[in-house]
Order: C-alpha cells, then structure tokens, then sequence
C-alpha cells in the first residue's frame, strides 16, 4: 500500500506484540500496539456487539466479561487479555436470548446501543448474587448506563426474568 | 375532521404490549449500528478542532501531516468551495440561517471545525492530526448571552451568511433570530390586574448523550454515487443538506440509516456526514468519521440556554388575565433551530392558559461563542415549562391558593382553542386547531391522587435533616409540524401472505418501526409479524421528514394508515376481478375474502395466484399512502413529585415521580410508557445533575461523562406512569404523539417542591446541591425553626 507520496505505509509503526486469548470459546491471536485497549482490539477483529460509548470508563456499553466478571474493555489494556476467556454478548448466546425475551417484553430494550454490555452485566449478577433485592439489583448495574429508558422498565424486567431463572432452579 | 375510527373498536393489534421488532436482535449484539457496517479498508477521518473560542486562521501548513506514512489528504477551508449552509434536519426551505460553511477561515468556538484528516488507520489520522499546524489569531469571543446583542464583538463579521426566509436575522447585532406577537393589550390588562408579578427563569445548555457517538460512513457506489450511512434522525433532510453544502444534485447522493444508538433530537444535524463525504468524493475511497465522547459534547449540538422573563397578571380569585413570555435564548456560534426552538417555548406552554384577556411571546435569539445550541427533545417547550410553570406556583403563592387549584380553573379542555395554535408555527404562522382530545381534567386529579397531593400539607420533615414535599406541573407538547411535515409509506403483498411496509420513518430505538407495522395490521386485520418493515433509506423507502417534532406516531403513523386503508381496496378490487363480482362487494377479514356468496380466497392463496399462477392478470400488488396534518394535535400530561431535601448538604432525591399521561390511544402501551419513564428521567437530569460549565476562555469543561453527570440507574427511585382514556380522532386509531411530552414537567414540579419544602424559590436550574445549600445557608431558613415548625 503506497501513500500518495509513493511512501509505503507501515500499520505497525510501533512494536505489535501478540496476546492469546480465547472469545467465546475460540482460541485468538491477536496484534496489539502497547497501550492499546482491548475495546479497539475486539472491535477491529469484528466483535462489533462491543459498543464504544465514552472513552472513560463512564458509560459501561462496552462491557465484556473477562473469567466471568464484568470488565469496561475501553479501560482494560489489551496485553492484559493475555491468556485470558473473554465473553462477548456473542458467547452467551442462549441466556442472553432468555434475557432478551424479558427486556423486550418490557420495551425498554430501546436503542439497544447499551444493551449488550447491560445484558453482560445482568448474567454476571445472576451468577454471583443470590436473590438480589431492588438496591442490589441498582448498585450491581449503576455502572451501565441508559439515557433511553429511565431504567424502571430494566427492573422490571430484570425482576421476571430473575423470578423465572429462580422457578427453573426450584 | 370527522372521526375515522370507532371509539369502542375492540383493537386486536393497536394498545398492546408487542415486544420491538428489532429488540431481540439488539440484545443479542447483532450487527446494527453505522460503525458496525463500516468498510474493514474506509478511510479514518479525524477533525481538527479549534482550541479558541473566537478566532481567525492566517496560515494551515500540512505539508508534516502530508509526509506521514498512511496519511491520504488534509482538507482545510480553501479545499473547499465556500457555500452557506444550515445543518439543522429541518423543512424546506430550513427556518435556520444558512450561517456555517463545512469549513471556514473563522472558528467561532472551541470545538468549531479548522481542517480535516484522513488516514489508513486510526493512529496515522490522529498522529496527522497533531502534525497539522495551524496559526490562528485569537479574538475576543462573546461568552455572556446576556451581553451578546449588540456587543462590539460580532460572531458573525462574514458577509456572505444569509436566512432563508424572514427570521429576523440582524448577525451585525450577534442577533439569529427575533420575534414578537401579542393577542390583546398585555401591558394595560397587567395595570388593570389585582395581582400582578415579574420573575426570570434561566435553564441551561443541557447535552443529549445518546451512548452512540454520531457516526457516519460515505463511499461511491457502482453507479459513482455517493452513499452515506449515518446515525441521523432524517435521513431525507440529510440528503438535501449534503447536496446544497456540496453544490451536487440529490440524485447523485443516497442516505440510509441503520439503528440508531439514541438521538433526542441530537442526531437531527449534520456533524459527521459532510467530513466524511468530502474525503470520498477527493480520494474515491470510503471514509468514516466517528465521534469521540469528547467531541459530541463540545463540537454537536446542545439544548437552548434561556434567559425566560414572564409577567402574570390575576385577579383575586385566581383567575389568570394575563401572561407575558419574553425570551432571550443562546444559540451558541450557529443559529440551527434558533427560531422555531424558541419559539416553542411559547407555542406549547401559552396554548395551556388559554382563558387570559392578554397573552404576549418574543424575544431575541443571540449568538455567542459557546457549542451551538440545536434540537434537543422537548423543544423550547420544557424551558418555556419550567418558567411558565414555576410562574404559576409563585402565583398560587401569592394568592394563598392552591397551585393544582389555580391551574385547574385556568386551563384549557376538550373542545377549546387557543389564539396561539393560529399565531405561532415553527418559524411561521401556526394553524387554527378545537382541541378534540385533552384529558388534562383528569390527569391532574389522578395525578393528585398517585402521589397523595394535599394543600394543606404538601411537607413533612422525616428526621431533622430531611424533609420530604410534593410538586407539581402540567405540560403540552404537540404532534408533529401541521402543513410542514410530511411522512409517507408503501405496501406491497408478497407470497406468503406478507406485507412489505417501506417507510420513510426513522426509528431512533423508541419502536417506531414496531408501531408502524402494528397500525398497518390493525387496518388489515392481520398479525403484525405479517408485516415486513423496511425503513429510512432515500433510495428505497418513499419520503418522510424524519423523527422529531413528536411527528412519528401521527404524521407517520396516518401515512401507514392510508395506505393499509388503500393496500386493502387494491386487494379486495383484485379478488373481485378474479371471480367477477361486483365492485366493492368483496370484504376481507384478514385471513378470508368474502362475496356475497361466501368464502372466495384466502389471503395466503391470492398472494400465490397474484405472483405465479394468473397468467396474463399477474401482478404485483401494492398500495401507498401519505399524510401531513392540518393540525398537531397536543398530547397533555400532569406531573405530581415527591421529593426528599436534604438540608444539611442541598441534595435532593426524587422519591417518586407520577406522570398521568394523555397521548391519545397508546399503539404500544409498553413502549408508549418507556418513553415517558425515560423523558421523566431526561427531565430530572436536567433539574438535579447535569451542570454545563465553561472556563472563563470559553472551552466546555464538563465535556466527558465524568465530568457531566447523567442519571444513573441509582438515581431513579420510582416512576409511577399512567396513561389516560383518551382518543384523538384526527390520529391513527386515536393516537397521538408520546416522545416528547414526559420531559417537560420535572424542572418545574422540583423546583415548586423544594419551595413547599423550604420556602426556597430557586429560578435557575440545574437545582444542585451546591445552589440549594447555599441559598439554605443564605436565606437563614434553617435558623428560622423550620424544623421544628415543620415537625
């Protein structure tokens, strides 16, 4: 690839380095530039259901699960990943899709821009706490945030679907 | 206009809870949004922003940007061919002065546009764009709104800005817009009034944060012609823009947009798609723009800064005579919206008191070099609320009344008018309009009775810090632009038994697309999964002027409605040719077309028939519709808060917020209430934590989501929201719009319920904690025995 100068262009001008990982239960191999994040990493690799929605670490849309525990990927370096299971809202196919029946039948599924790293967040909150009360529920997910929904319309959502994965288990 | 529906219908499709159809697939991730579809080899385009808040360019060298490896061009101002645009998403011709060029010798504030880069990847464009050397010479900039009119500083010295139409554009007096109208002698019935009273309400420049940042992608398609996805709310608008900004003709430029990651007016402009096509139609090669957190709050658009001044005047029974609204609004270094938003700060508040002897609206909308102000949900009409509506409690106050009392004997209902539907438009004359649905009667009295609303005693101290008071405000809105708006839908049945609903609507996440299809069945009388919804392309869905104005549901949604109504005549005359009977003796009952005799087709096996076993009467069978109302029919709401003070520190919670809503028939009673819980909350962030601070240079500091504070999941402790009985029949099965409305009311009905609480009267929000302790500490409320009187 040639510049207009006739220069060639180099597209690792700095050092890249190579991070195994796995993604939704696929062994990866990654280049990534030394400060770079793992948000860039997995968007430019075509995890595209990784939302990018502030750049501080503020807004949680691009929220994967790294071993299981929800993880801003916009503030996780991306060497970090190193040997690492990340899941997506791609990996989790099955229970994101029991979720989703939940959410939408509450219509606050909305934009849906902040949808899958909210999804993230509420299986990982099933998975670690135990019958969570309403300020449970809040206090868990206050770091994924929503300006279509008010966020009442999640609760109550969240709570059937809660209330459901519990009648299953019993 | 006569009622098209019957009232007592039993719907089968419309007022009901049906899930998005794009729900499921957004939860799940699947690819949605521009930069999901972005070209893996499109150029990355980063915009040089000025770090001045006023400035000229003397010199851009990019000849070091230019060197650099993967570097394709750098645009600057004389890359350009000089042509005054507007990018307010807006009718034809735009109400907005034509006073912004894509890229320009000035800079007017920090954030403005001074050159373009693009790069083969993100770190080579941002890289360039360090390289880029720019010399300005820094100007004094005008930051005070309240000092901008006739300030020796013009932000607009150019003379080749123009309006398009009167505006009362004046740019040698920093003036965009100006206005004034009055219905009766307002200043001889306030001296002949037994009360009268003058305050000023200021509300701030209020930033949308829709989690998408704006995104767009351009590149030229096999016939050479421009195409651009993009996160926009008008994609038709976009279009027109794009072509008038770039001196190209419209048929060489297409628009479509994907899902939208949230746009509350934010995504009514054009911010990203010009830089983007500028770089395709100089190198051939796709290009994308998108935004950084930082960029969307300090170079988009934001809500209208106001300075609101109201005169009431009543006599002793409360009866209002008068009210005077004169407005000094801030459209920042652009004038998109400036008129029409400021106007609604009257249109949709006056209309409210419709029984005064005098009514007065004007003011001036100026420029500063501050982030230029836009659309924003709610309009001018949540500003022009929170003045009006705090107005009325001062009032009640005054007149040792109660606030919901007062405004249930002055306000409008069913069957009235208001001289203001005729006077004010958006940006022209409005259209005479008889209200044929308010329910505002019973909005208030439910309303009241949600949150336990009692004169006598609205507070109550829950220990020694905290006490705990009620509020309230009543609101219109409206349902799109009459006579301006236009929206327009195609059907076509397919094999199966389907439909193809094709619609210029732009569904921005709020169901539209959903809601669209069930009015469509509903008319039909099938299921609404047996309607395939295609929308918001140029080049292949009809024209609609895009999402705003509260314009989907009734401008839209009738346009679908018509053409269900006529997809159904085309069907009905197809089987009546088929098996030669009468005209108009054939009814179909969704499934089943009946004759006189009896049961003729099914709906699946004409679909069949039409498309591959008729021989020579093969056809494909479609139908279209399109609608632009003589009227906008306002949706009402009333809303009572319960707030708890915290006098120690100044905080304020919302303990619970009750919203009685009148929107006509709900299509979709779920997403017609996620739109109100989601205004309220817009609203309350206004009223509480979202702060817009500058340094004293002029650049926006609270421009990340750390600095500026939307409402967490943690800050919303209840929403009561119901709607009302109600039916517009001018609207599709009775509905009317429901995006807007539930934004209005939170700053006013906070505001009145801090002073129930305190006696504190607080006319500028946001009400934070900072300003409430300290007009505490300043009215020396807490040494008076509030407390204890109180307890």
């Amino acid at each position: 690839m040639n510049n207009r100068n006739g220069k060639s262009v180099n597209k690792d001008r700095r050092d890249a380095a190579y991070i195994h990982c796995t993604v939704n239960g696929r062994k990866r191999e990654f280049a990534v530039q030394p400060g770079e994040m793992l948000l860039e990493v997995l968007r430019r690799e075509g995890y595209t259901e990784v939302k990018k929605g502030c750049d501080t670490g503020s807004c949680g849309v691009c929220t994967v699960l790294i071993e299981g525990k929800p993880v801003l990927s916009c503030s996780y370096l991306a060497m970090r990943a190193d040997g690492k299971n990340i899941s997506t809202i791609r990996g989790l196919e099955a229970e994101a899709s029991k979720f989703a029946d939940f959410l939408t039948a509450t219509g606050a599924d909305q934009c849906g821009f902040c949808t899958p790293g909210f999804t993230l967040s509420v299986i990982a909150m099933k998975r670690e706490l135990k019958n969570p009360d309403e300020m449970e529920i809040k206090k868990y997910l206050s770091g994924n945030l929503c300006r279509c929904s008010g966020y009442e319309g999640h609760l109550r959502g969240i709570k059937r679907y809660l209330e459901a994965s519990h009648d299953e288990q019993v | 206009m006569t009622s098209k529906f019957d009232i007592h219908n039993q719907f089968k499709e419309v007022k009901k809870e049906r899930a998005k159809i794009d729900g499921k697939g957004l939860v799940l991730g699947r690819p949605a949004y521009t930069d999901d579809f972005a070209p893996q080899d499109a150029l990355v385009v980063k915009i040089i922003r000025s770090p001045h808040a006023f400035a000229r360019i003397l010199r851009i060298d990019t000849a070091k940007a230019l060197e650099l490896p993967g570097v394709i061009c750098v645009l600057t101002h004389e890359d350009v061919e000089r042509i005054p645009i507007t990018r307010a998403g807006q009718g034809h011709p735009e109400p907005s002065p034509r006073d912004k060029f894509i890229l320009d010798r000035y800079v007017r504030y920090v954030g403005d546009e001074a050159a373009v880069v693009a790069a083969e990847d993100e770190e080579s464009a941002a890289e360039a764009a360090e390289l880029v050397e720019i010399e300005y010479e820094p100007l004094e900039p005008v930051l005070n709104f309240e000092k901008a009119m006739d300030n020796p500083v013009r932000v607009h010295p150019e003379d080749d800005i123009k309006e398009n139409f009167p505006i009362g554009f004046e740019p040698e007096r920093n003036i965009a817009a100006a206005y004034h109208m009055q219905v009766g002698d307002v200043d001889t019935v306030l001296e002949n009034s037994e009360i009268t009273m003058r305050r000023s309400y200021y509300t701030q420049a209020q930033a949308h944060t829709a989690l998408e940042p704006h995104t767009a992608f351009t590149y030229l398609d096999l016939h050479d012609r421009l195409n651009v996805v993009t996160s926009t709310q008008n994609p038709f608008h976009t279009r027109r823009l794009m072509g008038q900004a770039l001196g190209m003709p419209l048929r060489r430029i297409r628009v479509k947009k994907p899902r939208i990651g949230g746009g509350f007016g934010g995504k009514q402009h054009l911010h990203v798609e010009l830089f983007a096509a500028l770089v395709t139609l100089k190198t051939g090669r796709p290009a994308k723009v998108v935004m950084t957190r930082q960029e969307v709050f300090e170079a988009t658009f934001t809500r209208h800064q106001m300075r609101i001044d109201v005169r009431l005047g009543s006599d002793k029974s409360g009866r209002i005579t008068a009210v005077d609204m004169h407005v000094l609004s801030n459209t920042g270094a652009y004038g998109e919206h400036a008129l029409t938003v400021f106007m609604v700060a009257g249109s949709k508040t006056l209309p409210i008191y419709n029984k005064v002897d005098a009514v007065q609206f004007g003011g001036t909308i100026v420029y500063t070099n501050k982030v230029p102000a836009g659309a924003f949900r709610g309009y001018g009409a949540i500003q022009g609320n929170f003045a009006l509506e705090s107005a009325i409690d001062e009032l009640a106050a005054e007149l040792g009344m109660d606030p919901l009392e007062l405004r249930r004997k002055n306000m409008i209902a069913e069957g009235e008018t208001s001289d203001i539907f005729k006077i004010m438009g958006e940006g022209t004359e409005g259209v005479e309009m008889v209200v044929e649905s308010c329910k505002l009667d019973y909005c208030t009295s439910r309303g009241a009775e949600l949150i336990g609303w009692n004169p006598e005693s609205n507070a109550r101290w829950i220990d020694d810090h905290r006490v705990r008071a009620k509020g309230m405000a009543i609101a219109m809105q409206g349902s799109g632009i009459p006579l301006i708006d236009m929206g327009s839908a195609i059907m076509e049945l397919q094999d199966g038994g389907c439909f193809k609903l094709h619609i210029g609507a732009t569904d921005l996440g709020t169901g539209s697309d959903t809601i669209l299809a069930q009015i469509a069945a509903e008319e039909l009388g099938v299921s609404s999964d047996k309607i395939i919804v295609y929308s918001s392309d140029t080049d292949r869905t009809p024209f609609d002027v895009g999402a705003y104005a509260s314009s989907t549901t009734y401008v839209s949604g009738n346009a679908v409605y018509t053409a269900a109504v006529n997809m159904k005549q085309v069907l009905c005359s197809a089987v009546e040719r088929k098996f030669s009977q009468e005209e108009h003796s054939v009814s179909f009952d969704g499934t089943v077309f009946w004759g006189d005799e009896g049961r003729l087709i099914t709906l699946d096996e004409l679909s069949y028939d039409t498309l591959y076993h008729d021989g020579k009467d093969m056809k494909t069978l479609t139908a279209s519709g399109s609608f632009s109302g003589e009227k906008s029919p306002p949706p009402y709401m009333a809303g009572f808060v319960e707030i708890e003070l915290d006098v120690d520190t100044g905080k304020i919670d919302v303990i619970n917020y009750a919203a009685v809503v009148d929107c006509g028939t709900p299509i979709n009673t779920n997403l017609a209430r996620v739109q109100v819980e989601g205004a309220l909350v817009q609203g309350i962030g206004m009223t509480l934590y979202e702060d817009v601070l500058y340094s004293e240079n002029g650049r926006l500091r609270t421009n990340t989501l750390f600095d500026y504070k939307i409402p967490s999941r943690m800050d919303v402790r209840k929403l009561t929201v119901e709607l009302a009985e109600s039916y517009e029949p001018s609207g599709p099965f009775g509905a009317k719009s429901v995006g807007e409305i539930g934004i209005d009311t939170p700053l006013a009905a906070i505001a009145n319920a801090l002073y129930n609480a305190v006696g504190i009267r607080l006319r500028s929000v946001p009400l934070t904690p900072e300003q409430v302790w300290r007009e505490i500490r300043k009215t020396g409320i807490l040494k008076s025995g509030i407390r204890k009187a109180a307890d």
